[in-house]
């Protein structure tokens, strides 16, 4: 272990290359450019590539060529690069490209508020790409967890085949704090399926038989006919579907498994932190930055004698639904804190539906944090 | 420089040409379904122009497992299928920007980018000018058949000023793009232009391409009598490749080939002449994976030099 004084932007790029990403294609955006910096520095050091491509379709591109070649790969990016991203990210997640993707959000829609912070891109990690895509995000709450969520991410990402949106903040990759970082070989790396079958034997990279398979990859140059393909991808190999088209069976089969593959292991990859909620008569439920808010409103609220608790998500997609069922069992409502105008809300509503369980939530799109007091104010008005 | 039309006579340089070695046999080699199920339109010119890249292959003697192939949209999309190499069938216009993160991850692979002129320089302008710029060595390989032929016959941004497709039915409006010219001014090291007409001198220059260290460009015209041929007047495959072979001129005719890369691509006194076919550019320039290895050598040393003292 060492102690280092980092910024929440390097916490990221060091938790890529102790996730053993050797790759690293970019493009400068307020506030995520403090990763691209980083990393042209950092990757040729440990032996890796960085390079600054023309635009954020580019980068996405290069580190789809860079994955397929078996070398893990990320970028990051922010409010208007994410949206350019979202065609790529698609094309990655449907051809089962593992990369790891770290959005640093700004505030605001368009060009928004490029210096400021906020949390508006919950629905667009999981729904901004055409076609049904499934996702998986992870977002931190401070400077030491960004390190690790990132190398988890990078984890995920080779073990579901699939993209894994690291959700910052502003706020957070601009945020310095001290982290303890450890020595980067003792951390457990995964590394994506790949065929134990030879050459001749090999049916393709999406040679799947049940849902929740994740099929073998081969890399570029491993001696394979590795095809990467988001045409839409059929039950066994490759082949020449993009001429054929799917047929209805293989084209359900196909959507439903990129789904059940991360569905199957969703175990495995829901994080979260829950204090006091066995008993809280009234959960707050928050995600990055403003979870600490709420853990902030709790210890005031258990003060005062008000049973409060706090469901901290980390993992939010795929959503945690029976998480959120768990920790409210005993309460009478929910307050969401959130730095937009209700997206997580919404996920809880539907989670806790037909419970009676009142739902409310403080929101602020003025790129300032919820304080504690906040948060207490909507606890008192909604238990009167 | 003489109007040539019948198939240029080229000298091989290092191996033999391949031209007599059967169809079939490099379809074993190199691709991965049999000849008589490759779909392309009837006489397209996709069908000539993959094995010339057969051939090509064969000639620049590579090993079609260390050979990574990228594309996105278009007719062209299910050509990287075909072959035995690897493949990104990605989105529309992306096939640089996979290539440059192929090859600088693995720089040991040959990197080819199999694309439309639409793709390549409509959507995919910009990484097609950057990729070019880096001298990054992969080969673009753009198949130019003068318009949108998967969507069914829109006009590109190479389609013939005031030429008819589904979306100019009263005359292309627009100028077109000299994909050459295009490539040549954004720094590509290698440029060359063949038609599927010259099947040998196609293979030449795709095989030069890819023995090419640097950024390599073949613009290759490829004919599509379907959509576009039908509406100007050329509707079957072979008037579109007397269409070629009427309006084409070797720039490789008179010149010894050290010396021919000075002649303008289109020459101001003939003023028939449509396409002028061969090398058009050739420079040596340093190499972008091979800057970024010494790059990255000089920052390694550094840091184990910190980690010693």
């Amino acid at each position: 272990m060492t102690k280092r004084l980092l910024l929440g932007n390097d916490a990221f790029c060091e938790g890529l290359i102790a996730g053993g990403v050797r790759f690293y294609a970019g493009y400068p955006i307020t506030p995520a450019t403090e990763i691209a910096e980083a990393m042209s520095r950092r990757m040729p050091e440990v032996g890796g590539t960085y390079v600054q491509m023309e635009d954020e379709l580019g980068s996405m591109g290069a580190i789809m060529g860079a994955s397929a070649t078996g070398v893990k790969s990320a970028t990051a990016s922010a409010g208007p690069g994410m949206a350019l991203m979202q065609n790529e990210l698609g094309q990655s997640i449907v051809a089962e490209i593992p990369l790891v993707v770290i959005n640093v959000q700004r505030a605001g829609p368009g060009i928004g508020n490029a210096t400021r912070s906020g949390q508006m891109e919950v629905m667009q990690s999981r729904y901004g790409s055409n076609g049904e895509v499934p996702a998986v995000v992870l977002s931190p709450s401070s400077v030491e967890e960004a390190f690790w969520l990132t190398v988890k991410a990078v984890n995920f990402s080779e073990m579901l085949r699939t993209v894994v949106i690291v959700l910052g903040e502003g706020m957070l990759g601009l945020q310095r704090a001290v982290v303890d970082l450890p020595d980067y070989d003792d951390i457990k790396l995964a590394e994506r399926p790949r065929p134990s079958v030879q050459p001749d034997e090999f049916l393709g990279n999406y040679n799947a038989n049940a849902l929740s398979d994740v099929p073998p990859i081969a890399d570029f140059g491993a001696g394979y006919k590795s095809i990467l393909s988001s045409v839409g991808i059929s039950r066994r190999g490759g082949g020449d579907i993009s001429v054929l088209g799917l047929s209805e069976d293989d084209q359900d089969f196909t959507i439903r498994r990129l789904h059940q593959k991360i569905l199957d292991r969703k175990n495995e990859i829901t994080l979260f932190e829950q204090l006091m909620t066995e008993d809280a008569e009234i959960v707050y439920i928050a995600f990055g930055t403003q979870a600490l808010s709420a853990i902030g409103a709790m210890h005031e609220a258990r003060a005062k004698g008000i049973k409060a608790g706090v469901l901290r998500l980390i993992t939010v997609w795929p959503f945690p639904e029976d998480i959120v069922r768990t920790c409210c069992a005993k309460a009478r409502a929910v307050v969401v804190p959130e730095m937009n105008l209700g997206q997580v809300r919404l996920l809880v509503g539907s989670a806790l539906a037909n419970t009676g369980i009142k739902i409310v939530g403080v929101n602020r799109v003025d790129s300032i944090t919820i304080t504690p007091a906040q948060i207490l104010e909507k606890t008192k008005e909604v238990l009167s | 420089m003489s109007v040539q039309s019948e198939m240029p006579a080229i000298k091989p340089v290092k191996k033999k040409l391949d031209l007599q070695r059967p169809l079939d046999e490099l379809v074993e080699l190199y691709a991965e379904i049999p000849a008589r199920q490759f779909r392309y339109c009837p006489g397209c010119g996709l069908g000539m122009a993959q094995s010339a890249i057969m051939r090509a292959f064969h000639r620049a003697g590579v090993d079609i497992t260390k050979v990574a192939t990228a594309g996105g949209s278009g007719c062209y999309s299910v050509m990287g299928h075909y072959f035995k190499s690897n493949h990104i069938h990605g989105s529309h216009g992306r096939g640089c920007a996979y290539a440059m993160g192929m090859k600088l991850a693995r720089p040991e692979l040959t990197v080819v980018t199999l694309q439309g002129d639409g793709d390549l320089l409509a959507i995919g302008g910009n990484h097609f000018i950057h990729a070019a710029r880096r001298n990054i060595d992969i080969t673009v390989i753009c198949f130019n058949n003068y318009n949108f032929g998967d969507t069914g016959g829109q006009f590109a941004p190479t389609t013939p000023l005031g030429s008819k497709t589904d979306t100019s039915t009263l005359g292309m409006p627009e100028p077109a793009f000299d994909a050459c010219k295009l490539a040549i001014g954004a720094g590509a090291s290698f440029v060359a232009r063949s038609t599927v007409a010259h099947p040998a001198h196609l293979t030449k220059m795709i095989a030069d391409a890819i023995e090419w260290k640097g950024f390599a460009f073949v613009e290759v015209m490829q004919h599509c009598h379907v959509l576009w041929g039908r509406r100007n007047g050329m509707p079957e495959a072979m008037d579109m490749m007397r269409f070629y072979k009427d309006n084409s001129v070797l720039n490789t005719s008179s010149v010894p080939e050290d010396e021919r890369f000075d002649i303008p691509i289109y020459s101001e006194d003939e003023k028939n002449v449509k396409f002028v076919l061969g090398v058009l550019n050739k420079e040596q320039k340093p190499e972008y994976t091979e800057e970024y290895a010494k790059l990255r050598a000089k920052a390694m040393a550094k840091v184990t030099g910190k980690a010693k003292s």
